[in-house]
């Protein structure tokens, strides 16, 4: 007698669902870690109360989602010049389809400079070091490297601004806001100068982003997760503005060719 | 702190040396006139060309057409081909169905990471080997720290996949390269550990790619298309199939192993 075929099955701790009786296929209702999302929240819980609540299992206090709308805020639209945003532009001048300019923005966005896999390796630094300058200290002097993996060689410390000069206005009016959040937040503002002292170089950006996503409970997997998430918005609506823009007035840039049979040295 | 020199020389055109479009007059491919010259090369000779600057033997050249091709399984439920299959059955397009499906193959647990982690491997050993280091004191001692990658193998240890290109290598005299000696060496060794440590497909490839001269991280790129012609076939078949007929799931193939059912109380 053969056993009988297994049921296929997804396990989920976050999503429960009950059929329309009439359909075994069709949603009645659909529950979020308990929560009936259409039946109850709807209307009362906003879009970063639902962000925490899908990340961490349960509902965020007003001053946790206060935080994660303040970086929600300031992770928005990282701008034209940023290299995600860019990515997303060119699929948007050229026409190409709305997820492929999500897609590239993902792709550039999840790198290791200035990307979502930065933020990545800052919170396992936080995870590590804390608020403890001493610790900070080692690791800036080491930071670690990971053997042969897909990801490439750290070339600078997670956190900071390898080509910068000093932190910038906004990484300094961030760190001021957040701050006023959390100790360890106002920790990393009272020693930027030492850390960046330790890294050689400025903080930029991510350090605080991965603090803030740190002190909200998130792991280091799920701050990148949301970092990939909470940029999206720039990129899409850059990607849609090109279109719109069209491409004779998109930058292509000269080229300087090195290694050109026809011994030209410019086009 | 390093500063924006590097930007501000990069600043205004692209410097390359792998290549230009000159549209309506000629197009180069590192250094050579890609119609002139390199307009009758199989594909795979040029995505390799493009990729290390070499070229393979013709005899390499076929290897690798045929590990590739007899890795392409359009079994729609293997996990990278299951998403383009659900992109086609979700009426998107193939490009985004193709290129999301590749992005899912650099996985851990198959696909673009086993390879690297078996070619560093290889290229470990056989540098302990040759610095007169006993193999079998090397893979036992890796064998018991951590997971050797490029051995064993889910739901059935054999590989159906390695006698064919074994045949194939010894028709074309590529069977006796240090890294694939090496890499069934290890494997007589790690079956005496234990006897589902049978090589992997990963292994084989990985072992091939470093007799043919490739470091990691060319064949991390080498190899990231390895799966497309599998793929496409899953894609076909579930844009022909009726819309949303792809595995569909029912409610009750959730098993929701969560909280339980609790009410949100607005603030």
């Amino acid at each position: 007698m053969s056993a009988a075929p297994r049921k296929e099955v997804v396990h989920t701790r976050i999503w429960q669902e009950e059929a329309e009786p009439d359909n075994p296929f069709a949603t009645r209702v659909a529950r979020c870690h308990g929560y009936d999302v259409y039946g109850d929240m709807l209307g009362k819980a906003g879009w970063i109360e639902m962000l925490y609540l899908l990340f961490r299992g349960e509902r965020p206090s007003a001053q946790q989602a206060a935080l994660l709308e303040a970086l929600a805020v300031a992770l928005a639209n990282p701008g034209p010049r940023d290299p995600m945003v860019h990515a997303a532009m060119c699929g948007g001048v050229a026409g190409s389809t709305a997820a492929a300019s999500l897609m590239a923005a993902l792709a550039v966005g999840a790198g290791q400079n200035g990307g979502a896999r930065e933020v990545w390796l800052a919170m396992q630094a936080w995870e590590s070091c804390g608020t403890d300058l001493a610790l900070w200290h080692g690791y800036l002097s080491r930071p670690p490297q990971p053997g042969v993996d897909i990801w490439p060689e750290m070339a600078h410390p997670a956190g900071f601004a390898p080509h910068g000069v000093q932190a910038t206005l906004p990484v300094r009016q961030l760190l001021a806001h957040l701050a006023r959040h959390a100790p360890e937040l106002a920790w990393l503002q009272q020693q930027r100068i030492a850390l960046e002292a330790d890294a050689g170089l400025p903080m930029g950006m991510l350090l605080p982003v991965a603090a803030t996503l740190h002190v909200l409970g998130f792991t280091a997997e799920q701050g990148e997760m949301l970092v990939l998430l909470l940029r999206l918005p720039g990129a899409a609506v850059h990607a849609l503005e090109q279109w719109r823009y069209g491409f004779k007035r998109f930058p292509f840039f000269p080229v300087e060719l090195t290694d050109d049979p026809a011994g030209k040295v410019s086009a | 702190m390093s500063g924006y020199r590097l930007l501000a020389e990069a600043h205004g055109r692209l410097r390359t040396r792998v290549g230009a479009a000159f549209p309506g007059t000629r197009a180069v491919f590192r250094g050579q006139d890609l119609h002139a010259e390199l307009g009758d090369l199989d594909y795979l000779d040029l995505y390799h060309y493009g990729i290390t600057g070499r070229r393979l033997s013709a005899a390499q050249l076929r290897l690798l057409h045929a590990i590739w091709v007899n890795t392409s399984y359009p079994d729609a439920r293997l996990w990278n081909n299951r998403v383009a299959a659900l992109a086609a059955s979700a009426r998107s397009p193939v490009s985004l169905g193709m290129t999301a499906a590749m992005a899912v193959s650099d996985a851990m647990v198959y696909g673009g990471q086993p390879g690297l982690w078996a070619m560093a491997f290889f290229k470990r050993m056989l540098a302990a080997v040759d610095a007169g280091a006993s193999l079998a004191d090397c893979v036992l001692a890796e064998a018991r720290d951590h997971t050797v990658y490029g051995y064993g193998r889910p739901i059935n240890s054999t590989d159906e996949r390695i006698p064919w290109v074994m045949a194939k290598a010894r028709q074309l005299g590529l069977d006796q390269g240090r890294h694939i000696l090496i890499a069934f060496e290890i494997e007589r060794i790690l079956l005496t550990y234990r006897p589902q440590l049978k090589m992997n497909y990963a292994a084989l490839h990985a072992a091939f790619a470093a007799d043919m001269g490739l470091s990691v991280p060319e064949y991390h790129v080498l190899r990231m298309p390895v799966f497309m012609a599998g793929i496409v076939p899953c894609y076909v078949e579930a844009s022909e199939a009726v819309e949303g007929t792809l595995l569909p799931l029912k409610c009750d193939d959730i098993c929701y192993e969560g909280r339980e059912k609790r009410t949100w109380v607005a603030e």
